[in-house]
């Protein structure tokens, strides 16, 4: 394999795990913290990109300063995540905590096809195209091959997203917190945490990522109806492979599937579409709990 | 209770009746609704026996799409029998779920769940790139004969849609008995529990792989009608994941109280799509993910309960499986 | 008398923990044996390894003089040697008639028969029999989830013992169970044992009740067998006074409080 193909497939599948990253890394946290394997997580994906990209069009409309596109994208990511977290926690979830895990998966489910439409209902059919931060960036040459610097930021991004869940899980009362809860419901509510108020705000920054992935994707794509639909079994099959609600694990299920994606793009792209759900299977096989969560002994 | 000739019986034979004389009356596109919920029903049926076992799969439409291929590939090997088309489909997805049920057999909860979409998308991500397959195109499905007479125009689908209700009648009182006999009832044993099956005498596992196969038979079958009333098959419409929502989604919209509810609740899926479709094409999965969202949060047994409400008796019949 | 269990050398260790050291039991038909022993002494870790749950790290097993080593729980049990458990293990959503009769219709099937209908008239009768002999009948129809625990513990036994099996093993029968009941419950329990000629093992830790219903008492501590002999000896052996008997002292006067919710 000559080197120029080497460094495409590790910067190609560096930004693609990046982008993984940042669209699974708030399912786990939800599944980590709720227990809830939630498929709206590909409705906060695409209504991100909505509105991001609809708010950067508004922005550079006005003319006003150009960097300003990138506080348009988290705007919109904080703005949903907050929306989010009211209606789909407070307005529907806090029912359901009781219920069977499939029954709230299929409940989510539910949620999704039905927020499909709301997009369709606010945005319509048409493609948006929020090009502008992209070009605002430019380019960079490496090794004789151009790629897109906003591109390249999505790894920046990325790695302060996994740095911030780091230490805020390893360092502050809130993660301390969480780890209480994710350890022990029951117990953790007779030690007198809010575990309500913890759900609500985990919620909320699970779909303020979801949401920022979708946002900070959108000048890359076209904006279009069922956007959110890949995402979702994407974003399933990076948190298996990682172990579900592992943060760690979402980054090196990222990884794991960015590289060998961008590997069998440009080695083998006929394997491209499925290359991911059979490393998902073989590590549901070899390791169900994924790589990341300990494997538990069952006693009678 | 054990009387073959019970309540179900009665209700699944008038259901025949009746649909095989509405049959002739319907316009074409009520009969291929019809069509459609006998396919997708069958495969909720098959959902319904996992379920009672405490399974979930979010990938049936693997074995859905696998039959449906089946058929679309041996008529291209000149089999055009419709009997033997779908005999063919069922088969080729119970040999499949006999395979992936040796590992299957091992998992439980969402990770069985997961590992059932994990094969699904593969498959769809192989059949969306191989080219002799039409890739994402597909490829299509003649009418197939009976028994050496293929109908034409309209008959077409009058005599598959005949055809169709009798297999699934005769399918259906099959997994009725299925449930009210031993195996069936370790159903409830699999999913209460595992221990105590074992220590009764049988494996677990076992009990859950010869549901499976029996589940992968039934969606393979359903494939197969699909195949045959649509004219063609392709990954996105077939083995994509949303796909295998929709059969989990009648098996909630259903209950898995009876097997005819099953049939009822593909009606009433289909029904409700369709019409979402043609009446509020820009809010029809609003409509849809709306009508789940009622029954999960206010009728969590399904349409089924319904009628559970209406005739409050049970009690004195035992049986888990009435 | 016929050799029903013989047990040689079994061992097993949980990483550092050693639950089984040296274990060596005959167990003849018709007999009652009570096994004593403080908490985590290796009872159940015994029962689990004779019934196939564990695998033991060495040792010899034969059950009707052929070895059942490494069988699984099910090969097990259908030779006959079946088992109850320290927490009941039934199916909870389901009525009581209806756990007996998918025992009992796993126990009478095989093959092909599996299809055949559950609720089969013989079948329920001898269902009602079966449940006549543990006094469980008045609760037929309440869910298993919903019964009183000293009702629960008799349907686990009914069910272990549908297959008229040659040898059960009860793991504390009586645990949970308030001190005013227990013996009414080892009454129905023995009873209907003998009726059905079982060869019994049961875990106790109440002194009083080995006394009244053992013809032996196998003394566990520390995973080692300290004592093999019948009741009245045994209860007189120093290290059974000092290793079992003195700790269950102290432990009913510590568990006082708990059985009295139960
Ligand atoms: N599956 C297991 N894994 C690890 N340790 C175990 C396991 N089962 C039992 N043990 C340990 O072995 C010892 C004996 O346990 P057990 O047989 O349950 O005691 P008891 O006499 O109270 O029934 C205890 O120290 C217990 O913690
Ligand atoms: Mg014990």
């Amino acid at each position: 394999m000559d080197l120029q193909l080497l460094i495409v497939i590790i910067v190609d599948g560096l930004i693609y795990s990046s982008y993984l990253f940042m669209v699974a890394v708030g399912l786990t946290v939800i599944f980590g913290v709720q227990k809830v394997l939630n498929v709206t997580h590909g409705s906060f994906f695409a209504f991100g990109a909505y509105l991001a990209a609809t708010l950067i069009g508004v922005w550079y409309n006005a003319e006003l300063p150009a960097f300003g596109g990138f506080l348009m994208i988290f705007l919109a990511a904080a703005f949903l995540g907050v929306v989010f977290g009211l209606v789909i926690e407070r307005g529907l979830l806090r029912y359901l905590y009781h219920r069977d895990e499939h029954i709230v998966v299929l409940a989510t489910f539910a949620a999704f096809l039905a927020l499909e439409d709301v997009i369709i209902l606010i945005w319509a059919t048409d493609p948006y195209f929020a090009y502008q931060p992209m070009e605002l960036l430019g380019w960079t040459d490496i090794a004789g091959l151009t790629f897109d610097n906003y591109n390249l930021s999505m790894v920046g991004v990325s790695m302060t997203i996994a740095l911030i869940m780091w230490f805020t899980l390893t360092r502050t009362r809130f993660g301390k917190i969480l780890l209480a809860v994710i350890f022990d419901r029951e117990m953790s509510q007779s030690m007198g945490i809010n575990v309500n108020k913890v759900f609500l705000v985990t919620f909320m920054i699970g779909a303020f990522l979801g949401a920022l992935g979708g946002a900070y994707v959108a000048p890359t794509i076209s904006v279009q109806p069922g956007i959110g639909v890949e995402v979702v079994v994407l974003a399933f099959a990076v948190v298996v492979i990682g172990g579900m609600g592992s943060i760690p694990g979402a980054l090196i299920g990222a990884l794991v599937v960015g590289i060998s994606r961008a590997a069998s793009v440009h080695l083998l792209p006929e394997v491209e579409l499925f290359v991911i759900y059979a490393i998902m299977a073989v590590v549901l096989v070899l390791r169900p709990e994924g790589l990341f969560a300990p494997p538990q002994a069952r006693k009678i | 209770m054990t009387r073959f000739m019970d309540k179900t019986f009665w209700g699944l034979t008038i259901g025949l009746v009746v649909i095989l004389v509405a049959n002739f009356l319907l316009e074409d596109w009520l009969r291929f609704i019809g069509l459609q919920s006998m396919a997708r029903g069958a495969v909720a049926l098959g959902l319904l026996i996992l379920w009672r076992a405490g399974l979930v799969s979010f990938g049936h439409a693997l074995f859905f799409g696998w039959g449906a291929y089946a058929v679309a590939l041996s008529q291209k090997i000149g089999i055009t029998d419709a009997l033997l088309g779908i005999i063919i489909g069922t088969i080729a997805s119970g040999l499949l779920a006999f395979a992936l049920g040796f590992l299957l057999r091992r998992y439980r909860a969402i990770f069985f769940a997961l590992l059932n979409l994990a094969f699904s998308m593969i498959l769809y991500g192989v059949l969306a790139k191989l080219e002799v397959l039409g890739s994402t195109d597909g490829i299509g499905v003649k009418q197939p004969s009976y028994f050496g007479i293929t109908p034409e125009g309209a008959n077409a689908h009058i005599t598959l849609f005949c055809f169709t209700a009798i297999i699934v009648y005769i399918v259906a009182l099959a997994v009725h008995r299925y449930l009210s006999s031993t195996l069936g009832a370790m159903t409830i044993a699999v999913r209460e529990n595992e221990i105590r099956l074992e220590y009764l005498g049988y494996s677990a596992e076992k009990a859950i792989h010869v549901k499976y196969v029996f589940s992968g038979l039934l969606a393979g079958f359903g494939g197969a009608v699909m195949a045959l009333a649509v004219g063609h098959v392709d990954p996105d419409s077939m083995v994509y994941w949303p796909n295998s929502g929709d059969f989990v989604f009648i098996t909630i919209l259903s209950g898995t109280g009876n097997v005819a509810a099953t049939f009822i609740g593909a009606l009433a899926f289909e029904l409700i799509r369709t019409f979402a479709f043609d009446y509020a094409p820009q809010i029809w999965q609003l409509l849809m993910g709306g009508t789940l969202l009622v029954i999960v949060m206010f009728l969590p047994n399904g349409l089924w309960s319904l009628t559970e409400h209406l005739g409050k008796r049970r009690k004195s019949a035992p049986s888990p499986a009435e | 008398m016929a050799r029903v269990l013989e047990v040689h050398d079994l061992e097993k260790s949980f990483g550092g923990v050693v639950a089984a050291r040296d274990i060596n039991v005959t167990i003849d038909e018709g007999e009652t044996i009570g096994i004593i022993g403080a908490n985590g002494a290796g009872k159940t870790t015994f029962v689990n390894m004779v019934t196939g749950y564990l695998r033991p790290s060495a040792g010899r097993i034969e059950f009707m003089g052929r070895s059942i080593l490494g069988m699984a729980p099910r090969r097990i049990t259908t030779l006959g040697l079946c088992r109850s458990f320290q927490v009941p293990q039934v199916f909870g959503s389901e009525t009581v008639f209806e756990n007996v009769m998918i025992a009992m219709g796993i126990a009478e099937s095989r093959g092909p028969a599996l299809l055949a209908p559950l609720f089969a008239p013989a079948r329920a009768a001898r269902a009602e029999t079966h449940m006549a002999r543990y006094q469980i009948a008045d609760y037929r129809d309440v869910a298993a989830d919903a019964l009183p625990q000293g009702v629960r513990k008799l349907l686990d036994i009914a069910m272990a013992t549908v297959r008229k099996p040659k040898l059960v093993m009860l793991d504390e029968p009586t645990s949970g169970i308030s001190v005013e009941e227990k013996f009414g419950l080892m009454d129905i329990i023995m009873a209907a044992l003998r009726e059905e000629e079982t060869t019994v093992l049961f875990i106790e830790h109440d002194m009083e009740i080995v006394e009244r219903y053992v013809s032996r008492v196998l003394a566990f501590y520390q995973g080692e067998i300290i004592c093999d002999a019948p009741p009245a000896e045994a209860l007189e052996d120093p290290r059974v006074k000092e290793f079992v008997v003195g700790q269950e002292l102290h432990r009913s006067t510590h568990g006082a409080e708990e059985t009295g919710n139960a």
